[in-house]
């Protein structure tokens, strides 16, 4: 009895010495600094729309935070997680373990996201995901610490598929990029096309990075639908525009809805070939003096204008930034209370909300690419349509099925 | 199902055909000549795409000066050099393990694949960079009745299928193929007519390497160019060459075009299958023709 008491005394002990700098560092900053993680696609299909991009959005917003919160430096640093959820997880953990990263960021690619997500739940850290598109990530792996930043399955196809069917385009055939994002974006642009009164012909599923389309969009071709839907994304959905043009798919009467296009796909693919494509995003470069400025700046360290994830990473790092200023410690819990109290303004999103399931809420636009008479210089691409407002694009907290909502 | 959906995806089908068939040629007369299983013919392939864009688009870049090589100079100058790296991986590296067991100079020229595949996805994005070089003159669109038909795809067929049956009678109907086969028959007899064996091993091989090379160069407008392209067609070519016939070089280009006609079908049949098809038929010819459709038994 005597012993069991002792020892209950040592181990009590011991978790107080172990609680204590816990608790000393809920005032002020861990390790004295905070430290920002970059992890992104670095080589692969997404690298020019998140990508190296994402970590000069970051550095930039370090500098225009002024380089230093409370008195202490702030650092980025940055990893390749090749589009494998393994790596992300594994990159993460020791960032999280042995370098001290307070904050992860980009995490473009949803089975990446999802799994890093995970992982930063455990551990207690934020993540602001600005890259990946699935829904998951704010609905059912929804995370109290997890933040979904710029864009996601739901938001897309809410503009693109919409504004499709009601110019006639009842039927639908996909192209879907065989992995989570994909399925999710597949469904969701499914679900939007059906309550439009619209019907879903066909799939087929495409392995990630696939180079070559043409089988893909034959089978589309043949299946007599009024839409080809792309749910795809990056160099993949450059190929399969391309080849569709090769093959004369629009020629031949049928429309091309890309469901993620990203500016720097518009630029690649030039316009003569992506003229009428319509599609959703959260940001365009030159939609007014704030951004253009912004982005000229960007462009210059960068060599392209900024993707709307860039720009997310941008506003994303800035917001946290302010979070840590404004609950004056980097502990994770007070910084995502202060993120969620606090109204988003900035050169990227104006007043957006951060909701309990961690879904950032903001207007998204949809776009048109412009003709090539249009267009004034190398990146003058793209023309707004219309505005959808932030309680059209996002799922509202009344239908969420997060447990953190209801 | 219409016969307009066949039709269509049986000339995709024959497209992926043609690359299956110089891929699966060349590694046919370099095991029927040398006896060597050469793994590293993926990596020829990709080699051959990357000379290509490097002359097209990087040349410059790197060098400081104003050049560019075409597509057109491309298709020559490609199978040369690759043909000469072909010289000097059998002089100086192959040659050393002739007297070996076969698994000896598989490994070494997948050891070789592992090296350059590693070089290149080092400086250049594993996901594919896209050629820009492809002619003016190809890059229309021809309509075929049934469906329209990019014209480079249809110039990448024409130009492969004559290559293959060239090399097919060089190699079957010339004196100096004939040759080239006594020389594997038995070397030290041919040796001993006054022809000079292995110099000819040498040649068969870089022509091999080349074809390769070649095949990279065409397919690199259609595809992306990427540090595993070769790689991820090197199996199935490996798998054409085990259902034709190891050796058989008519075994090697019927089999290649037949497989990838059958693949292109069944994506309209039964798509999740495709992938899997020909080595599904792999096992079959394994299980009841173990020489391969073509091959003899030794």
């Amino acid at each position: 009895m005597f012993k069991h008491w002792k020892q209950g005394l040592v181990s009590a002990v011991a978790t107080a010495s172990l609680a204590l700098p816990l608790l000393a560092s809920a005032e002020g900053l861990s390790d004295d600094k905070v430290k920002i993680g970059v992890l992104s696609d670095m080589s692969g299909v997404y690298k020019s729309l998140e990508g190296p991009g994402a970590v000069v959005a970051a550095k930039m917003a370090i500098e225009d935070f002024g380089g230093e919160v409370m008195g202490k430096a702030i650092e980025v640093i940055s990893a390749d997680h090749q589009n494998k959820p393994d790596i992300g997880a594994s990159t993460a953990r020791e960032w999280i373990d042995t370098k001290g990263v307070d904050m992860i960021t980009a995490l473009d690619n949803s089975s990446v996201g999802l799994s890093v997500q995970g992982l930063a739940k455990d551990k207690k850290i934020i993540t602001m995901n600005t890259g990946a598109g699935s829904t998951a990530l704010t609905e059912e792996q929804c995370s109290p610490y997890g933040i979904h930043y710029v864009y996601d399955t739901h938001a897309l196809p809410v503009g693109t598929a919409t504004a499709m069917v009601k110019n006639g385009g009842k039927k639908w055939f996909f192209i879907t990029a065989d992995y989570a994002f994909g399925h999710s974006l597949r469904d969701n642009t499914g679900d939007v096309v059906k309550s439009m009164g619209g019907e879903v012909v066909g799939n087929v599923n495409a392995p990630l990075s696939t180079n070559d389309f043409s089988s893909y969009l034959l089978q589309a071709q043949s299946s007599g639908a009024d839409v080809i839907g792309l749910a795809n994304a990056g160099q993949d959905t450059v190929n399969a525009i391309k080849q569709a043009n090769q093959f004369r798919i629009v020629q031949s009467g049928q429309k091309l809805a890309g469901m993620l296009v990203f500016i720097t796909d518009v630029h690649s693919m030039g316009l003569e070939i992506a003229q009428g494509l319509q599609f959703t995003t959260a940001f365009v470069w030159n939609q007014n003096e704030e951004t253009k400025a912004w982005s000229d700046r960007f462009n210059k360290i960068h060599g392209a204008m900024p993707t709307m994830v860039q720009a997310g990473v941008y506003s994303a790092v800035t917001n946290y930034l302010k979070a840590v200023k404004e609950a004056g410690t980097d502990e994770t819990e007070a910084v995502r209370a202060k993120l969620g109290e606090m109204t988003l303004n900035d050169m990227f999103v104006k007043g957006g909300k951060i909701a309990p399931n961690g879904s950032m809420l903001h207007d998204m636009y949809l776009v048109e690419a412009k003709k090539p008479s249009e267009s004034e210089s190398e990146w003058d691409l793209l023309r707004v349509i219309s505005k959808i407002p932030a309680d059209q694009a996002y799922i509202s907290m009344e239908e969420s099925k997060c447990s953190l909502v209801n | 199902m219409s016969i307009q959906v066949i039709l269509a995806q049986a000339l995709l089908g024959l497209n992926v055909g043609v690359f299956y068939a110089m891929l699966s040629l060349g590694l046919a007369v370099i095991f029927g000549l040398l006896n060597i299983i050469n793994f590293a013919h993926g990596a020829m392939y990709m080699l051959g795409a990357f000379i290509a864009l490097i002359g097209y688009s990087f040349l410059e870049k790197w060098l400081g000066v104003s050049i560019q090589i075409g597509f057109w100079a491309s298709l020559v100058i490609v199978p040369l050099l690759v043909g000469l790296l072909g010289v000097l991986i059998e002089r100086f590296l192959l040659r050393r393990l002739y007297e070996l067991d076969h698994i000896y100079g598989l490994l070494l020229t997948f050891g070789i694949t592992l090296i350059l595949q590693g070089l290149f996805s080092n400086y250049f994005n594993v996901s594919g960079t896209p050629y820009p070089g492809q002619p003016e003159s190809l890059s229309g669109v021809v309509n075929l009745g049934f469906m329209y038909f990019p014209t480079y795809r249809l110039f990448a067929i024409v130009v492969s299928l004559i290559v293959c049956f060239a090399t097919w009678f060089f190699i079957e109907h010339t004196k100096l193929g004939s040759r080239l086969r006594a020389g594997v028959e038995n070397p030290d007899l041919t040796q001993a007519f006054g022809l000079n064996v292995p110099l000819m091993v040498t040649l068969t091989f870089a022509f091999g390497a080349g074809l390769a090379g070649l095949a990279g160069v065409l397919a690199a407008p259609i595809y992306s160019v990427s540090p595993l392209m070769g790689a991820d067609l090197i199996i199935v070519v490996f798998a054409v060459v085990v259902i034709g016939g190891m050796g058989s070089i008519m075994g090697a280009i019927l089999s290649g075009l037949a497989l990838g006609l059958i693949e292109g079908l069944t994506k309209v049949f039964y798509p999740p299958a495709a992938s899997t098809v020909i080595f599904f038929l792999m096992v079959l010819v394994l299980l009841f023709r173990p020489a391969g459709l073509f091959g003899k038994e030794k």
